[in-house]
Order: structure tokens, then C-alpha cells, then sequence
């Protein structure tokens, strides 16, 4: 079992979810962040006084998916995500130990 | 035939004897009878006019608040919400027990009144009811002054010094300047207006007023941590809250239909001429205030922007009943280009005032007072502009001057300001153990 953690542009949140519904994905978790990799921040300017944003929002995407599915859904993020632009985020895979569904108690595989 | 005749007779006499004793008195039509009553309908629209505008003016303080907390952060917003509601509660009542009598007082001296405290002046609901209807125009123009400093104090000032600082400005600081310029309204009379100041609705009188002791609470106070770099650079502190700060510009603007044209306290067509004149330079000062923020910072400036609509109104108010509509133009669009250049200097200068109050409030105050004499319908002379320096210097040494004294003694007593690790979690947090917005984390 594998966790897929991604990181992209808030826009494009509905293609990547859109992605994922043609793969049958079951479910996944979404939050607001913010952050910033090579990709530098912009300037503002309030009453006169300029000043750089460092952090630019983000959205984060969590999947928990079974290890013969990574690749695919690895193309299908990247396909629907990509801009081209600087700042389209990253994706990281990561092991899962344990998975347990708590309403019902099943574990690992039967849980996802 | 003879029967139905007299029945006829009788019945129309008493008709006509039932309508004459029918009312409490005869009422004799007369002359001088028609003036009373044609009189007593102009007084009456005389107060309900002035009410209705002090009603406007009262709503100015969700203005003032509104701007205020938009251009600061969450984390200060209950702060903002206790240090509005407050100046105008500890204000309403120090005026009503000290400050309305020193400003309308009667007086000998010139410099301040000496009766009509704590309302004496009322005699009853049966007697003249004005003085109640001029007590609560006055009011509000009080509060005003004294809310236009809690924008420049905000984030930092502590809140029990702020409560002293109201009820001290609503009590003596406000209302002597305001006998000297206002007091023959009612009982007094004051040495300035007697030299023909001109300050219709207290460009001087309230918003410079207010914007000098801004300026010495600013001062006094310090800026906010973090507002100035080790090397001095000037860093933005933004506001949490735009399009609040949009409705309190807007708030202000129609608060300002009653500030202004209530200034009559009467209901007659003069009201007309005012009322346009508020408008046209508030929407000139928009208009130059957004064009010289474009040619300064390369795009329009919201903050720049609103502050505009704000100088422009406050530039008008000394002159509203006596210059034309477009000379209004004019001193409006002059005023937004003071505002945006003042508030530069006035952060090049390492003052921190958060929301432009001392910009706004103070410096084109000081501009309407003297476009109110350049600017005059019958022309200007050397000795108007005289008297209307004389009354901008006097504003400013006065407020300036006890105002400082006010805020120092304060902060080497019961202290100004309150702790550094107070202002990193918040003042809200530190003053009131409360969060503004209980459902959203605030970053910061």
C-alpha cells in the first residue's frame, strides 16, 4: 500500500480530481497550504509600501492507493496537472504500514 | 311646512355650535395666528432634520470601525470593535456631563463655557426641547473626533489607557477647541468665531482635532513591531479585510450627508447646495488619489484609493455651505493628492498610523479649512485667510499640545502601550481573551 501525497496550482484541483474519478480512485483528502520550492514568491504593494509574498497558497492531495495502481495514477496527475509553468507542484510516494477503516475494523487492503 | 323649517333651523344650529365648541379653544384666524403656525412647522422640520442627521452622523462610528478593522489584522479586530464602541459610550457620556457645557456654555472669557452642564439647560418635557436636539447633533460630532484616533493607535495601544484618553477628549480637548470656534450655536461665544473663522462642519473643529491627537497617540505610542526594518525600511503591514474597509468608506460617505448638511440644523433648501458639494469632492478626491497612487506604485491603490474618497470629504466640510460645486471639485481632488503623499511622509517620518487617520483626518482638515477661505463665494481677502491660519495653527498647537501631554502622562502612570509579547499574540487575545473570527485560523 502506498500514500501518494501531491502538491499543485489550487486551479487545477477539479482536472486532478477528474483524473482520478476515470481511475476509479475511491477517495482522497484535500488541503488548503502554502509554500514555495524554486519557484519565488511575487510582490505586493499596500499603501505605498511594497513588500514580497513569500508563501504562494497550494493545494495538497492525499491518496492511499495499492501499489500496482501507483504508476497510473502517478500519469494521470501528472497529465492533468501539468501547466508547463513554473510552481506545478510535486508529487511523492510514500509506504503505508497500516490502514484501518473505523467504522467497520477492516484492515489494510479491505480498508482502502 | 312651518315644522320642517324650524326643525331644519334647529338642526343646523347645532351643527354649527357643536363644531365651535368642539375644539378646546376657538382658534381665531388671524395674521399673526398663520405665521405662528407656519413657524412652528419650520421648527419642527428644523429638529427633525438635525435628528435625522445626527442619526446619520451616529452611524459614521460602524463607519469608522469598518475601516479601521479592515485595514488592520484579525488578530486585533475585537479590539478595534470595544475601542470604537467605547469612545462613542465614554464620549456621549463625558459631553453630556462636562464637554457640551464647556463647548456651548455661556461664557466670559471667550475660551470656554461655564454652564449647561450635565444637561442643565433642559428644563422639562414641557419646556423648549432645542437643547435636546443640539445636545445630540453635538454628540456625535464629538464622538466622531474622538474615534478618528483609534485607528491610529490600533493594534498596540492599551485598552484601559484608550478609555481614559476617550473620556478625556470627549470632556475637555474636543469641546474647548469647539467653544472657541462653535460656542455661539447656542450660549457661548468664542474668541475665534468672532474674528469670522470659517468651519462650517468642522473640518478644523473635529477632523483636525481629532487627527492631532491621532498624531501625538501615534507618536507617544510607537509603532507597531515589525511595521519598520533595521534599516528603516518602511514594511507593509496589510489590512486583513479590504472589502470591510470599502464599507466603511462607504459608511462614512453617507454618515457625511448628515455631518455636513445637518451642520444647517435647519430644514430649508441651503441643505441642497451642501449636500452636492460633499458629493463632488468626494468623488474628485477618489480620482486623485487612485491616479497618484497609479503613477506612484504602478497600479491603482485600493487602501490609496478609499482614503481619497475619505480626504475629499473631509476637505469640504470647513467650506460646504459657502463655496460652489465646482470649487467642491477642486478642493476635493487637491485633498486626495495630499492624502497619498501625506501618508508616505508620514511612514518616511516613522510614524506608524495604521489606517492614514493623521493623513485624513489632520492634514486635510488643516486644507479645508484654508480652501474654505481661498475658495469663498464672496471672494477671498487677506483677512480671511488670516483668520482661517490663525484657526488652523490654534487647532494643532491645541490638540497637538494636550493631546501629547495627555498620552505622556498616561504612559508614565498607568502605561500606553501594551507588551511586546502581547502584540505577537495578538491584542485581542491579550485584552479581551476573545478571537474575532472563532471558525477561521488566522495566520499570523
Amino acid at each position: 500500500m502506498k500514500k501518494i501525497e501531491t502538491i499543485i496550482k489550487p486551479f487545477k484541483l477539479d482536472a486532478l480530481k477528474d483524473a482520478l474519478h476515470d481511475l476509479n480512485i475511491s477517495g482522497m483528502t484535500v488541503s488548503e497550504v502554502k509554500g514555495f520550492g524554486r519557484q519565488k514568491g511575487h510582490t505586493e504593494i499596500y499603501r505605498g509600501a511594497e513588500y514580497m509574498v513569500d508563501f504562494i497558497p497550494k493545494v495538497k492531495i492525499e491518496i492511499i492507493i495499492e501499489e500496482e495502481r501507483v504508476e497510473a495514477v502517478i500519469e494521470a496527475i501528472i497529465t492533468s496537472v501539468r501547466t508547463g509553468k513554473i510552481g506545478d507542484g510535486k508529487i511523492f510516494v510514500l509506504p503505508v504500514e497500516k490502514i484501518i477503516r473505523i467504522r467497520t475494523g477492516e484492515t489494510d487492503k479491505e480498508a482502502i | 311646512m312651518r315644522k320642517k323649517t324650524t326643525f331644519t333651523v334647529c338642526a343646523l344650529a347645532l351643527l354649527v355650535a357643536g363644531t365651535v365648541f368642539a375644539a378646546d379653544e376657538v382658534v381665531k384666524i388671524t395674521v399673526e395666528g398663520n405665521a405662528a403656525a407656519v413657524k412652528s412647522v419650520q421648527t419642527n422640520l428644523n429638529y427633525v432634520w438635525t435628528l435625522i442627521a445626527a442619526a446619520l452622523v451616529f452611524f459614521m462610528q460602524a463607519g469608522f470601525a469598518m475601516v479601521e478593522s479592515g485595514f488592520t489584522r484579525a488578530k486585533s479586530a475585537c479590539n478595534i470593535m470595544m475601542k470604537n464602541l467605547l469612545d462613542f459610550a465614554m464620549g456621549s457620556l463625558a459631553f453630556w456631563a462636562i464637554g457640551f457645557g464647556l463647548m456651548f456654555g455661556a461664557t466670559t472669557t471667550g475660551l470656554f463655557g461655564t454652564t449647561d452642564f450635565f444637561l442643565s439647560g433642559w428644563t422639562g418635557p414641557k419646556g423648549d426641547q432645542w437643547v435636546l436636539a443640539f445636545w445630540m447633533f453635538q454628540c456625535v460630532f464629538a464622538a466622531t473626533a474622538a474615534t478618528i484616533v483609534s485607528g491610529a493607535v490600533a493594534e498596540r495601544i492599551k485598552f484601559t489607557s484608550y478609555l481614559v484618553y476617550s473620556f478625556v477628549v470627549c470632556a475637555f480637548i474636543y469641546p474647548i477647541f469647539g467653544s472657541w470656534a462653535w460656542g455661539s450655536l447656542l450660549n457661548g461665544n468664542g474668541w475665534l468665531e468672532a474674528k469670522g473663522f470659517i468651519d462650517f462642519a468642522g473640518s478644523t473643529v473635529v477632523h483636525s482635532i481629532g487627527g492631532w491627537c491621532a498624531l501625538a497617540g501615534a507618536i507617544v505610542l510607537g509603532p507597531r513591531k515589525g511595521k519598520f526594518g533595521p534599516k528603516g525600511e518602511v514594511r507593509a503591514i496589510p489590512g486583513h479585510n479590504i472589502p470591510m474597509a470599502a464599507i466603511g468608506v462607504f459608511i462614512l460617505w453617507l454618515g457625511w450627508f448628515g455631518f455636513n448638511p445637518g451642520s444647517t440644523t435647519a430644514g430649508d433648501t441651503s441643505i441642497a447646495m451642501i449636500f452636492v458639494n460633499t458629493n463632488l469632492a468626494a468623488a474628485a478626491g477618489v480620482i486623485s488619489a487612485m491616479a497618484l497612487s497609479w503613477i506612484m506604485f504602478k497600479k491603482p491603490d485600493i487602501g490609496m484609493s478609499l482614503n481619497g474618497a475619505l480626504a475629499g470629504l473631509v476637505g469640504i466640510t470647513a467650506g460646504c455651505a459657502n463655496v460652489t460645486p465646482t470649487s467642491s471639485i477642486i478642493i476635493g481632488f487637491i485633498a486626495g493628492i495630499i492624502v497619498v503623499i501625506s501618508v508616505v511622509t508620514i511612514d518616511r517620518m516613522h510614524i506608524d498610523d495604521p489606517v492614514g487617520a493623521v493623513s485624513v483626518h489632520g492634514v486635510c482638515g488643516a486644507w479645508g479649512t484654508i480652501a474654505a477661505g481661498l475658495f469663498n463665494i464672496g471672494g477671498t481677502t487677506a483677512a480671511i485667510m488670516t483668520t482661517q491660519i490663525i484657526g488652523v495653527v490654534a487647532a494643532f498647537a491645541w490638540a497637538f499640545g494636550t493631546a501629547f501631554i495627555l498620552f505622556t502622562v498616561i504612559k508614565k502612570t498607568m502605561g500606553l502601550r501594551i507588551t511586546e509579547e502581547e502584540e505577537l499574540e495578538g491584542v485581542d487575545i491579550a485584552e479581551h481573551a476573545a478571537h474575532a473570527y472563532n471558525d477561521f485560523q488566522t495566520l499570523n
